[in-house]
């Protein structure tokens, strides 16, 4: 075992992807010498040479564009965006050439594009985004969103394995601040559309992912020990397709449901969550479907602005607690 | 307007079997087309018809400078490429079926007209925004590179297409990594109904190539030798490593955008210009006549065979079914394997 934080964790299952199959390639902005913004993928030009991690020009869509062409031929490509907020620069290559090949052309497309998303970080408006709702609608796309070190490396080779693009979603605040014990020499690999029940209880569901997961997990030990209300949090790790029959089972089990995400609330994902809840599960509710989330602003830079704006642990207790008593 | 000069001097010279065969996929795209015409005006085609009238010289000509048969060179056409796709081996049926929603078709109803595609074949289909498979052939044109595999690339783009992002994001990217791709810039001189100047403040395509260090070229589209002796050169080029290479096609749309558009704002002079003096079908039979290579029986033969063919491919797929409703659902992913039928089905 060795202690690793959720960026060793992603590199590492890149990195072994590369080894174990040739056909992995890397593109994107800064990725190579460099190493990306981050450092990702520190070293893997040196290791697998400038053929195989390509450095590109500012380009969004010729990335994601010529990553498709590249996976067409049967290679897998993984494309990073350098902050996941460029990704609309290549909306419409994603979304009406990657994503429909399949089903209007029989177009195989395994391909990964990943980068780092989220906020917590004082980023501004342009390098704190949380864009899986523009995607979440767009049908042949899968998205993960890991929250966990151990997912973080699980999903990151289980998308390059995927026979579909997928968008892997990296939280740039877990990046180094939380860390696990894994196992060394074992193959890691978290499937694809399965959700993961991180905590047990019985009063109330919290369905969250990504870096509110930590913060939901905050807010279940804190209503725990001050309220009594046992929380049972629900980490989603895919969005798309969604792993309805968990959400629905742990609904039945607690009888509420809080949905908690850092996105912007309007066109949210936790909205499509409620509806399948209301569809599926209507009559197994005692209480409203709840959402917490972020303001509907872009994201600010001050930090009293974005820990306004973006949703916090205390927020989370309050939610819960008011739904709790419900 | 520039011409093929020596060059097409040189293709002149290749010999009578590949010029016949040259007739004939032009013979074909325009009789494929003509029947498509009619099965539009019995509503037997489902959506819009795009005619490449005018266009099937270029199309045919860039296409046939391509090492062709399985697992060769690949192109990707637009909607006035038809003539491209028949020399890489697309059979009129499936354009038929296509054009006709047919279960049968390639894309079994989902896509649109020459919107398929076979990649062992050659072919990769284009999608409707316009630009994007710039980027999309320069990733097959890198792996190309990649795997250190002979082969080449070749991507169309219209005049009006060289306005989109992707376009120059493309051009640019594959410049950069020096793949083997060549671009072919249609200047037919409308984009739907906008005319070059209200798309661009350049003169010619080729000066966009250009400034990504992408050598380029401008010859007459409607000159078959012109255009296949310039793409031959550029693939050759492109083959021995040497990078991406651009090539304008000077030609005219002598239809509207598609079948329903009278194209009224067209000035019926320049159409009726180019249709009687610059219709490349009729300039490339004339000239392989008058070079005494071929005979007016060699050519008749041809007119005879592609009409037996088109109403044989006609026959064999006019009255099959559309796809069964619910086949809509399955292979958007490999898994899960299909779409949920939602619940209101079953009420």
């Amino acid at each position: 075992m060795a202690e690793v934080t959720f960026l060793e964790a992603l590199r590492q299952g890149l990195w072994e992807e590369m080894e174990r199959d040739e056909r992995v390639f890397i593109l994107g902005e800064d990725v190579g010498l460099y190493g990306g913004a981050f450092k990702v993928t520190d070293g893997f030009s040196k290791r697998f040479g400038e053929s195989r991690v390509i450095d590109t020009p500012i380009s969004e869509a010729a990335i994601v564009g010529a990553a498709a062409g590249a996976a067409h031929m049967g290679l897998r490509p993984v494309a990073e965006m350098q902050f996941i907020d460029f990704i609309s620069c290549a909306y419409d290559m994603l979304t009406n050439y990657v994503a429909t090949a399949r089903y209007r052309a029989g177009l195989g497309t395994p391909m990964v594009v990943r980068g780092p998303c989220g906020g917590y970080v004082r980023g501004g408006p342009f390098h704190s985004q949380n864009p899986e709702a523009a995607f979440l609608h767009t049908p042949g796309l899968k998205i993960v969103y890991p929250a966990t070190v151990r997912d973080a490396k699980g999903l990151i080779k289980a998308s390059i394995r995927d026979e579909d693009p997928v968008l892997y979603l990296e939280h740039k605040w877990l990046y180094r601040r939380i860390k696990e014990q894994l196992p060394e020499g074992e193959e890691i690999l978290t499937p694809i559309g399965q959700a993961r029940l991180a905590r047990e209880g019985k009063d109330l569901s919290i369905i969250t992912y990504g870096a509110t997961l930590w913060k939901s997990l905050e807010a279940a030990d804190q209503l725990a020990q001050q309220d009594g209300v046992s929380v049972e949090v629900l980490d989603l790790r895919t969005l798309l397709p969604m792993d309805d029959a968990a959400i629905v089972s742990t609904v039945k089990k607690t009888n509420k449901a809080l949905i908690v995400h850092e996105d912007t609330r309007t066109g949210g994902i936790a909205g499509e969550i409620a509806a399948r809840i209301n569809e599926q599960a209507f009559e197994w509710l005692d209480g409203p479907i709840m959402r917490v989330t972020a303001h509907d602003v872009p994201i600010p830079y001050a930090p009293t602005l974005e820990d306004f704006v973006l949703p916090q642990t205390d927020d989370i207790v309050k939610a819960a607690r008011w739904l709790a008593k419900y | 307007m520039p011409s093929g000069g020596a060059a097409g001097a040189a293709g002149a010279a290749l010999p009578r079997d590949q010029l016949l065969e040259i007739y004939y996929y032009l013979r074909l795209t325009r009789t494929l087309e003509e029947r498509l015409v009619a099965l539009y005006r019995q509503t037997k085609v489902i959506g819009g018809l795009f005619r490449s009238l005018g266009q099937e010289g270029e199309s045919v000509a860039s296409a046939y400078a391509l090492e062709r048969g399985r697992n060769k060179d690949i192109l990707s056409p637009l909607i006035r490429n038809l003539g491209s796709m028949l020399v890489m081996g697309a059979q009129p049926v499936e354009i038929l079926r296509q054009y006709m929603a047919k279960a049968e078709s390639p894309t079994r109803g989902r896509e649109l007209n020459v919107h398929f595609n076979d990649l062992e074949k050659g072919y990769l289909g284009q999608i409707s925004h316009l630009g994007d498979m710039i980027p999309v052939m320069a990733g097959i044109a890198l792996t190309f590179k990649m795997r250190r595999e002979p082969r080449v690339g070749l991507v169309y783009i219209g005049d009006g297409g060289t306005s989109t992002g992707t376009f120059h994001e493309g051009l640019n990217f594959a410049a950069v990594q020096r793949l083997p791709l060549v671009v072919i810039g249609e200047y037919n001189h409308w984009a739907y109904s906008t005319p070059p100047e209200k798309q661009f403040a350049v003169k010619d395509l080729a000066e966009k190539a250009k400034g990504y260090g992408v050598p380029a070229v401008t010859v007459d589209g409607n000159d078959v030798f012109a255009v296949y002796e310039a793409t031959k050169f550029a693939v050759d080029r492109a083959r021995r490593g040497k990078g991406v290479h651009f090539i304008e096609v000077k030609t005219y749309r002598r239809k509207g955008h598609a079948e329903h558009d009278d194209q009224h704002y067209v000035p019926k002079e320049d159409l009726d210009r180019w249709a009687t003096e610059n219709d490349p079908v009729d300039r490339y039979r004339q000239r392989i006549l008058a070079a005494h290579v071929v005979t007016q029986a060699d050519v008749t033969a041809i007119d005879d065979r592609v009409r037996v063919e088109v109403d044989q491919a006609t026959d064999a797929c006019v009255n099959e079914p559309l796809p069964d409703a619910e086949s809509a659902l399955p292979g958007v992913y490999v898994e899960p394997p299909a779409a949920d039928k939602l619940w209101f089905k079953a009420l």
